[in-house]
């Protein structure tokens, strides 16, 4: 067998037993949470008898053991279950929040990672010079500042003051792209804002780290231009750690956002998966955790396929 | 300039000058704006309602875990959904009368253990079918019988046996009470096609406006039901959003995006109001926040202890820096004065160092530091008002000591289980209800321990009185018993403070909840 197919089919078998560790690992700290389904949806309004009444409808009287496994039998089949607090569909439910969360998530990738990594080339090009400072400069502090700052900051100043851009994100089905991307422009903003520092540094960092070769110093005594120099032979060279940091930022895009899904009012995973852990709805918990886990353990095992893939030594083992 | 002036008012109320096109043009004509303001409200209103146009509400309380089953209710976004496409028997009106929905008329034996409901003719549902007495019937069932989860349960329990006599629903109960047609206008009890046996989420009902889509925790979309049975609710559809993030609500209702909001914050509730197209409706209502403390554990069970902390209770700063004005102060039972039949002359509990030291030194406590509990979720600002009586308590020579607890949880781990606590009342609609909620002492949620024989008495009792005077006089000193003796210590009652478009027309004052008890797509209009 080729050595990369192997390799990419060891990476398989070790995420998917990762994830049923981190279902399992999910399902037993919901389990450990004070409080269960019954007694978060009623409240204050609990009695004894409508929590009895509630725990058996939902099947709570179950013991742990026994729904863990129910679950993993169901999912086995692609069945996501259903809710146990509103009995919907859970496969329905979160496929459409999925998809908006990846919306966003893809769109803002969009913007930033093209951005992040060709700010990098021209901090590197005017390396120590003001564009590099500036670019750090700015970089740097929309990275400091807490999202949901920088949310209320473009909230109050664009779409309250100016009355540019929209407060709200909602997003439904009824709309255009337009429409829709019109609504998400802010929070694509701030995401960008956010994610950008840390790309944009380390595609700096990486081709710096190239620069100080001897066979840069040899493309520049053949006289190439600058651009030419980084852009060709410097770039190359410094994927691994790039493409390892972007994939970083994108797993964040996915799962880190419910700051700004809440600022934001955008009907995402991360909205979906509060609720649901205020709630104690464990297979719904269960379903958003497990999902979360596949897109970071993807990205993750994509990132070191790409580093593979992009360094001949690793291409060729000896 | 009088003759201007009409001719500007008879704009305004047919619509074509808008509020501030209205303030600039009187304004010419001398007139303040502040004045041109109730001027033009009076003149839309006088004009009568105008149909047509979508209400947009910005609502906290949106869970994605949310269910159209009107059992399952216990948060604002649910509740004004339920608002849109049904209805109870019967409703509070403005003025803490009975209103009537479903029910035409209610009338009740002289001795107030059987009641009777005639129904309305000819109400359908959105369904197609037409309601009938056995559709009330078993609605009422749903809620009460064994299998129920219903948040009405608790309300539901004295009822002894209902049932339906061509158009006429009819409930007798355990024991007597005046007050029965208060506790069918609970926003549970809304009536459903067969009572909702079938399909209790199916999100139908008899209401003035339908179900187009619901996304749990995301958005609520309404259109106007065209055989609705009443001539009320202007709309032609109704958009319920939920925005949790109070900014984020406050942003949507600013830049225009909404129409109202609930819940605005008291401290940016005054810089909103100076927002030249939004009125911040602040309501006074039942709510009260509260700390309470078991009365049967130590160190609670002592009343001198209890007194000695109720008097080391600043109110007035209370109200000042945790409801920022947009309140009233407590007396120590859950009774104001926007309770029907409340007795305004009891005494007013003030803060009273030296009489709190006293009270203290006589319940001869070790010293030993008095653990009160709190969370963010008790009620807005429950740990700063906690931080603030822990330092009026030591003034006093009382060591409180704060012991912060998760929101997650609160209601399940340290409400009604800790012996000293924040938490919050909804209010309701009348003091029979308040009390046999919570200091009965078989209430489920009893939350202070409060078992006192003659208090059960009296209020048995003001429920099978009918004469409004004698009821007056047991609510009374059923009050005082309370204030005197209980493990309540209300140094508040919260405003509802709503954010308004002035493009809304129509706004009443209810004190039965937040936007107009939850009327407000029905009772106003698009100036």
């Amino acid at each position: 067998m080729h050595p990369i197919i192997k390799l990419v089919a060891q990476r398989l078998a070790l995420g998917i037993l990762l994830l049923f560790a981190a279902s399992a690992m999910i399902f037993g700290l919901t389990e450990a949470l004070p409080g269960d389904a019954a007694q978060a949806v009623l409240g204050q309004a609990a009695t004894p008898e409508s929590l009895a009444n509630l725990r058996e409808e939902m099947g709570l009287n179950e013991p742990a053991i026994t729904r863990y496994f129910d679950w993993l039998g169901g999912i086995m089949t692609g069945d996501l279950g259903t809710s146990i607090v509103n009995r919907l569909d859970i496969g329905e439910s979160v496929g459409k929040r999925l998809g908006n969360t990846l919306f966003l998530a893809f769109w803002a990738a969009v913007v930033s990672v093209p951005l992040a990594i060709f700010l990098g080339l021209l901090a590197v090009r005017y390396r120590d010079r003001w564009p590099d400072k500036l670019i750090s400069a700015v970089t740097l502090t929309t990275i400091s500042i807490p999202e949901f700052l920088i949310g209320y900051v473009l909230v109050y100043f664009i779409a309250v003051k100016l009355g540019w851009g929209s407060a709200l994100a909602m997003v439904n089905d009824s709309m255009s792209l337009g429409q829709k991307l019109n609504a998400i422009a802010l929070p694509v903003l701030v995401l960008t804002l956010v994610v950008l520092a840390h790309m944009m540094r380390m595609t700096r960092a990486a081709i710096l780290n190239v620069m100080q070769s001897p066979y840069i110093e040899t493309a520049e005594l053949k006289g190439l231009s600058t651009f030419n120099v980084i852009a060709k032979h410097a770039f190359p060279n410094a994927v691994s750690p790039i493409v390892n940091v972007v994939m970083l930022n994108l797993a964040y895009l996915v799962v880190g956002v419910v700051v700004v899904e809440v600022v934001f009012v955008y009907p995402g995973m991360g909205q979906f998966l509060v609720d649901a852990v205020t709630k104690r709805d464990v297979p719904v918990v269960l379903a958003c955790g497990v999902i979360f886990a596949a897109i970071y353990i993807g990205l993750n095992m994509m990132a070191d396929i790409i580093s593979i893939l992009a360094n001949p030594r690793l291409r060729h083992p000896k | 300039m009088t003759n201007e002036l009409d001719y500007l008012k008879k704009r305004a109320g047919q619509g074509k000058l808008s509020r501030r096109e209205f303030i600039g043009k009187t304004g010419a004509l001398g007139v303040s704006a502040a004045a041109a303001g109730t001027m033009f409200a009076t003149a839309v209103h006088a004009e009568g309602p105008k149909k047509g146009g979508v209400f947009k509400l910005g609502s906290i309380g949106g869970e994605s875990t949310n269910s159209l089953d009107p059992a399952t209710w216990a948060s604002q976004m649910p509740y004004h959904i339920g608002r849109q496409f049904a209805d109870p028997l019967v409703e509070v009106a403005a003025d803490g009368s009975i209103e009537s929905r479903l029910a035409e008329s209610v009338e009740s034996t002289p001795d107030a253990k059987t009641w009777m409901f005639t129904l309305r003719k000819d109400v359908e549902f959105h369904n197609g079918k037409t309601m009938t007495g056995d559709d009330v019937l078993k609605t009422m069932e749903r809620h009460s019988n064994e299998e129920s989860k219903s948040g009405a349960l608790g309300i539901m329990k004295g009822i002894e046996s209902m049932k339906v006599d061509g158009d006429v629903f009819s409930v007798t109960l355990k024991d007597a009470n005046a007050d029965l047609p208060y506790l069918m206008a609970d926003y549970h009890l809304m009536i459903q096609p067969n009572g909702g046996m079938d399909a209790p989420d199916a999100g139908v009902g008899t209401g003035p406006y339908k179900v187009d889509v619901n996304e749990p925790g995301v958005r609520a979309a309404f259109s106007k039901f065209e055989n609705y049975w009443g001539d009320d609710a202007h709309y032609d559809g109704v958009e319920i959003i939920a925005i949790n993030d109070s900014t984020a609500r406050t942003a949507a209702l600013q830049s225009g995006q909404v129409h109202a909001i609930n819940r605005v914050e008291p401290k940016v509730a005054g810089l909103l109001g100076r927002a030249p197209n939004i009125n911040v409706n602040s309501t006074p209502g039942r709510g009260h926040y509260v700390f309470i403390m078991h009365t049967d554990t130590a160190p609670f069970d002592n009343n001198e202890l209890r007194l000695a902390l109720k008097y080391a209770m600043n109110r007035t700063e209370m109200v000042d820096k945790i409801l920022r004005g947009y309140g009233s102060v407590g007396n120590d039972m859950p009774i104001n004065a926007a309770y029907p039949l409340f007795d305004a002359s009891i005494e007013q509990r003030e803060f009273d160092l030296a009489k709190a030291a006293e009270h203290y030194k006589k319940s001869g406590h070790d010293g030993s530091p008095i653990i009160l509990r709190t969370a963010d979720g008790a009620f807005p600002g429950a740990v700063d008002a906690s931080a603030l009586f822990q330092q009026t308590a030591a003034q006093a020579g009382i060591p409180l000591e704060i012991k912060r607890e998760p929101n997650d949880g609160y209601w399940s781990e340290v409400w009604n289980k800790q012996p000293f606590c924040c938490s919050y009342w909804g209010g309701r609609p009348v003091q029979d209800q308040m009390y046999a909620t919570a200091y009965l002492s078989t209430a489920d949620w009893n939350d202070t321990k409060f078992k006192n024989e003659d208090f059960d008495k009296m209020l048995f009792a003001a429920r099978a009185e009918l004469d409004p005077a004698k009821r007056k006089a047991i609510y009374s000193d059923m009050g005082k018993l309370v204030r005197n003796e209980g493990g309540l210590i209300c140094p508040m009652f919260n405003d509802f403070i709503d954010g308004v478009s002035t493009d809304i027309a129509g706004w009443e004052t209810d004190p039965s909840g937040e936007l107009m008890s939850g009327q407000i797509t029905r009772k106003t209009w698009f100036a």
